[in-house]
């Protein structure tokens, strides 16, 4: 027990202090039927080798890690440069508790004002908040704050959303009374906006889609009406593909992970919002603001709280109280890391294998693109034969493709979506080629 | 400061200004000063009917929110728009120029139920 | 404080990405220029260095729980072991997709359904959901479960959840988010919840109550057999917010207690760390009326192989985009394992012995509005009504003889609330300090109390202006044109 600091002294010392003799004796406020009926794990303590020994052992049969990984859907298996790992080891970072105390907790919310200034120029945006659990339940929280400013209980999403991120957003709708009706998908990927229903809350996109392809945001404003334009972003992608506020978005969300943060099997995340300025009030999740101190120095503090859970109680505009901050502070310092520039050149060497891949399959007898629209670093190739049995001789050659049955829910029975990022090397590319080529 | 005793009260810490079928409503100095420095107010819409014991506008400070209650039914005429740039003005001159809203009201014998300003300083004192 | 945005800029960073080994058209071939940016992001190119030194300098400004005791009742500011951090970091935990398969993520499987077991067997709960990533996300999610629950059985009358005076701001705002209105209960004198305010509350209108166990004001409640019985009796289901976990960790169990749902603080009672923020993670343990509305896709056994099973009809849905917070959850599991149940049980002992040794001592100097034994917290009113000074002036005091200030103003039902808790990790030395500290500080409110007004003096800033900051927010630096 040596996180335990208490000698038998002090114990014995502290508990006469109290005028007790036992330690079990500050228990007996339990009901005895309730502390009766107690059946303990049947867990002997174990040292921090044997522990360390166990789950190093079974973090080998994640045969997934040393693999090459063509997955995506909102989750990239991108570079991390060592400064951010580095700057999340330092106790001061990760041991600390949210910034209630600002006077002592300037390193949290000063890396919290450059997140948000980070978000809102990478979006194109006014303000965002300093991070959510993950992109779905950023999108969920969009569409309530969408529905607390319209009140219409509908919204119309593009049926071609991540699979996840749309089972979120449906369970969040279903809670509070708000109907989801879907928009379809053009032969090109692009959602189909030639019928966009007046009567909604909020219209939803992503961009790059489920498919990889990027939607046309232009003109995409003035079709909405009065509702509210959410588009889920990659935001990776913003390194090179004009953001959505530029456009006119009234909110945009995204998951966060491709920015510093490693897959870790799908948690943490990193929950992305952003929006126009005239929305702070309705805006969920905590804030970092500028502001000065008693001697006139600049310092920061958490700003807006009255929306908060914790001032407003059962009116807040989310319940929301722990967050994703130190996955914000990774995207920041993975940011700050790469600058413009290099955020721009991860960007253009993503597209630029996506690309080389994308035609090399392309150009395999029986493989096509699936769709015509254009994208960044995911796409989808409809493939000959039997496409589990594909799917499998994939895998079995040592190489990560996600199942083809994840496309099933948009209708697509023969196809594959693959992801490429900038730490897939051409002789990877190469391989899954000849991987497929071989397994037809 | 002084509670004006042409004013009548609320035990929700408002006061209420009647000039014939008008109610001038703002919250007390007690309450401005439990709430602490008032960095926003959410004003109602003019035109909005309001009902006895509805929420009228939320003041807020920096750690609390503060709602303001409709003392009767009737109907929103005015609104204290220069609180929008200015919701300090709430702490300085809870009593005048902090005033919230105007309502106009139908039934005179609302304001029966009221207090008066000795029953409201009573009422404080008894916290 | 300097942002990034203040540092010299216009560094080379080059150097962290490779050049492009497929042949590289440039951008302008592969994707429409009506789609692409005209400008860059307005993001500073900084040198290393130079993002070393900022973020190091930044970290110096934060107070974490290595620097001292961190008092904050409710929270479980214990110490965050180690070993955690380096397995999180293995590449074989690190490096795993979400969408990998079954077949490619056994180890990460395995250890999701073990660790879903072990806090079965805490709470004394038969289902357990780790998608749930923090507290409130857990009480969302028990939420959505009761919704579920009594849409099945047409009980559509059901809209209303109680909760006591004292709960905690996440509840009352969960249960809202998932379309029901919440009724207050008072507490009694004696800091439990009144039953007979209960009783009068319950009737068909009711869905169930939520309850923190112990309570905020860090008390058992007593009757909590009655409490529930009632609950149950009445046709409502019931909640236990298990933020106060460490309190009896290896001694009761919610399940035994009448809980319908209790959710986990992986990131307070199991030692994972809290990041400033979060990543947390809330992972729920149902009764079995509830278990075949566990969120999708859930974690299962076949023979010698885990799976992830949708064919839960009944489900909610998925709150989550996969499974939880896989890394934190590992922490917790690795936590559990050195411990084993001895250690719980030492766990929750030190816990309510250093909490009830402070409460002893400080009583003589603050007001104990509930004087009683408490379990692994205790609320103190920091100052009378009149004084010249008031719980925050004391807590920016605290600042300055180098300690973090406890819980203020909450729970909302004591005045001045000042909430302490200094969990198991804290030694003897440092809690005698830490009393001594405000015992000193306690003498200043009498004879200096200027001090006190004007604290901290002695922290990397003043006083902070948050008026000012809520008046006018500024969320974001203001960047220049020509600032990339």
């Amino acid at each position: 027990m040596r996180y335990l600091p208490h000698s038998a002294a002090d114990r014995r010392a502290m508990l006469a202090s109290i005028g007790l003799s036992s330690v079990d004796e500050l228990f007996s406020d339990i009901p005895r039927a309730v502390t009766d009926a107690f059946r303990p794990l049947g867990l002997s303590p174990r040292s921090e080798q044997e522990v360390f020994a166990e789950l190093t052992e079974l973090a080998q049969r994640n045969g997934a890690a040393g693999t090459a990984c063509f997955l995506g859907g909102g989750i990239y298996d991108h570079y991390v440069p060592s400064v951010v790992g580095h700057v999340l080891s330092r106790s001061e970072f990760y041991t600390a508790y949210t910034p209630y105390q600002p006077e002592v907790s300037q390193g949290t919310l000063t890396a919290m004002f450059e997140f948000q200034t980070l978000i809102a120029e990478l979006t194109g945006m006014e303000i965002a908040n300093a991070s959510l659990y993950d992109g779905a339940t950023a999108l969920a929280e969009a569409a309530l704050m969408a529905e607390r400013l319209k009140h219409r209980g509908r919204i119309a999403v593009a049926r071609s959303l991540f699979a996840n991120v749309r089972r979120v957003l449906d369970t969040y709708c279903w809670a509070g009374g708000i109907e989801v009706v879907e928009l379809p998908y053009l032969p090109s990927g692009r959602c189909d906006l030639s019928h966009v229903p007046g009567d909604v809350s909020a219209i939803v996109l992503q961009s790059p889609n489920a498919f990889g392809v990027i939607e046309a945001l232009e003109g995409v404003k003035e079709r909405v009406g009065d509702a509210l334009w959410i588009v889920s972003v990659h935001p990776l992608s913003l390194g090179i593909l004009a953001p959505p506020g530029a456009f006119g978005a009234d909110a945009v969300v995204g998951e966060g992970q491709p920015l510093g943060l490693t897959m870790s099997f799908g948690g943490p995340l990193l929950g992305l919002f952003a929006t126009r300025a005239a929305y702070l009030r309705q805006m969920p999740g905590r804030v970092s603001g500028r502001t000065v101190d008693a001697a006139g120095n600049v310092g920061y503090t958490m700003a807006a709280q009255t929306r908060e859970q914790h001032i407003r109680r059962e009116r807040a505009t989310s319940n929301v109280c722990t967050n994703s901050a130190l996955c914000a502070l990774a995207a920041t310092v993975y940011l700050a890391a790469v600058g413009a520039g290099g955020l721009r050149r991860v960007a253009e060497l993503n597209a630029e294998k996506a690309h080389y891949l994308a035609g090399r399959i392309a150009a395999i007898d029986g493989f096509d693109m699936a769709f015509s629209g254009p994208f960044f670093n995911e796409f989808v190739v409809r493939v000959p034969g039997d496409p589990a049995e594909l799917h499998r001789k994939v895998l079995d050659a040592g190489i990560l493709v996600e199942s083809p049955d994840s496309l099933r829910p948009y209708g697509l029975d023969d196809a594959l979506r693959i992801a490429v990022t900038e730490k897939r090397t051409r002789a990877e590319l190469d391989r899954l080629v000849d991987a497929l080529r071989g397994a037809t | 400061m002084a509670y004006p005793s042409e004013y009548r009260y609320t035990k929700d810490h408002e006061w209420v200004s009647i000039d014939g079928d008008r109610a001038r409503i703002g919250i007390t100095d007690h309450a401005q000063s439990e709430l602490g420095d008032i960095v926003f107010v959410e004003l109602p819409a003019v035109g909005n009917a309001v009902h006895a014991g509805e929420i009228l506008a939320t003041v807020e400070s920096v750690k609390a929110v503060g709602d303001v209650f409709a003392p009767f039914d009737g109907t929103v005429v005015e609104v204290n728009e220069d609180l929008d740039s200015s919701p300090e003005t709430i702490n300085s001159a809870p009593h005048d120029e902090g005033w919230i809203a105007v309502i106009e009201f139908s039934d005179p014998s609302a304001i029966e139920g009221l207090l008066d300003a000795e029953g409201y300083k009573k009422l404080i004192a008894e916290g | 404080m300097t942002t990034i945005f203040d540092l010299p800029r216009g560094a080379e960073t080059g150097g962290l990405f490779p050049d492009p080994d497929v042949p590289a058209a440039g951008i302008d071939g592969l994707i429409d220029r009506t789609l692409l940016r005209s400008d860059p992001p307005r993001i500073p190119n900084l040198s290393e260095p130079a993002v070393m030194r900022h973020y190091t300098a930044l970290s110096k400004l934060n107070y974490g729980v290595e620097d001292g005791i961190y008092p904050l009742g409710s929270c479980t500011m214990k110490y965050n072991p180690k070993l955690h951090e380096d397995l999180a970091r293995l590449p074989g935990w690190a490096n795993v997709h979400p969408l990998a398969g079954p077949r490619s993520a056994q180890g990460a499987l395995a250890f999701l359904h073990r660790l879903s077991a072990l806090l079965g067997g805490i709470a004394g709960l038969p289902g357990v959901s780790l998608q749930p990533v923090a507290g409130a996300h857990g009480e969302l999610t028990g939420m959505f479960l009761f919704k579920k629950h009594f849409e099945e059985r047409g009980e559509l009358a059901r809209r209303r959840i109680l909760l006591p005076d004292s709960a905690h701001g996440t509840n009352p705002a969960s249960a809202a988010t998932a379309g029901f209105t919440v009724t207050e209960i008072a507490s009694n004198e004696a800091g439990m919840i009144d039953l007979e305010s209960l009783e009068n509350e319950l009737d068909e209108t009711v869905a169930g109550i939520m309850l923190t166990v112990p309570n905020t004001l860090g008390i058992f409640e007593e009757r909590i057999l009655e409490v529930t019985e009632k609950v149950h009796a009445a046709g409502g289901l019931c909640y236990f917010d298990g933020a106060n976990l460490n309190a009896f960790l290896g001694r009761a169990r919610p399940g035994d207690m009448g809980a319908d749902v209790f959710h986990f603080n992986l990131h307070k009672t199991l030692s994972a760390p809290h990041g400033g923020g979060g990543p947390g993670a809330g992972p729920i343990a149902v009764s079995e009326p509830l278990v075949d509305h566990l969120p999708v896709p859930r974690i299962e056994r076949e023979g010698e192989a885990y799976t992830l099973s949708w064919d839960h009809p009944r489900s909610v849905g998925s709150v989550h985009s996969f499974y939880g917070n896989v890394l934190v959850a590992l922490k917790a599991y690795a936590y559990l394992l050195q411990l084993g149940d001895d250690g719980l049980r030492a766990v929750s002992g030190d816990a309510v012995l250093n909490a009830n040794y402070l409460q002893e001592r400080l009583k003589r100097t603050y007001r104990l509005p509930y004087d009683r034994r408490c379990k692994h917290e205790f609320v103190l009113s920091g100052t009378d009504p009149g004084e010249a000074v008031n719980t925050l002036d004391i807590a920016k005091r605290l600042i300055d003889y180098g300690f973090h200030p406890p819980t203020i103003y909450f729970p909302l039902i004591v005045r001045e609330a000042l909430m302490i808790e200094p969990t198991e990790t804290e030694g003897k030395d440092g809690l005698d300090r830490f009393a001594e500290a405000l015992e000193r500080i306690a003498s200043e409110a009498r004879e200096q109390p200027q001090l006190l007004h004007e604290a901290p003096h002695r922290a990397p800033v003043r006083r902070l202006d948050q008026t000012a900051a809520a008046r006018n927010p500024v969320l974001t630096h203001p960047l220049d044109e020509g600032d990339a």
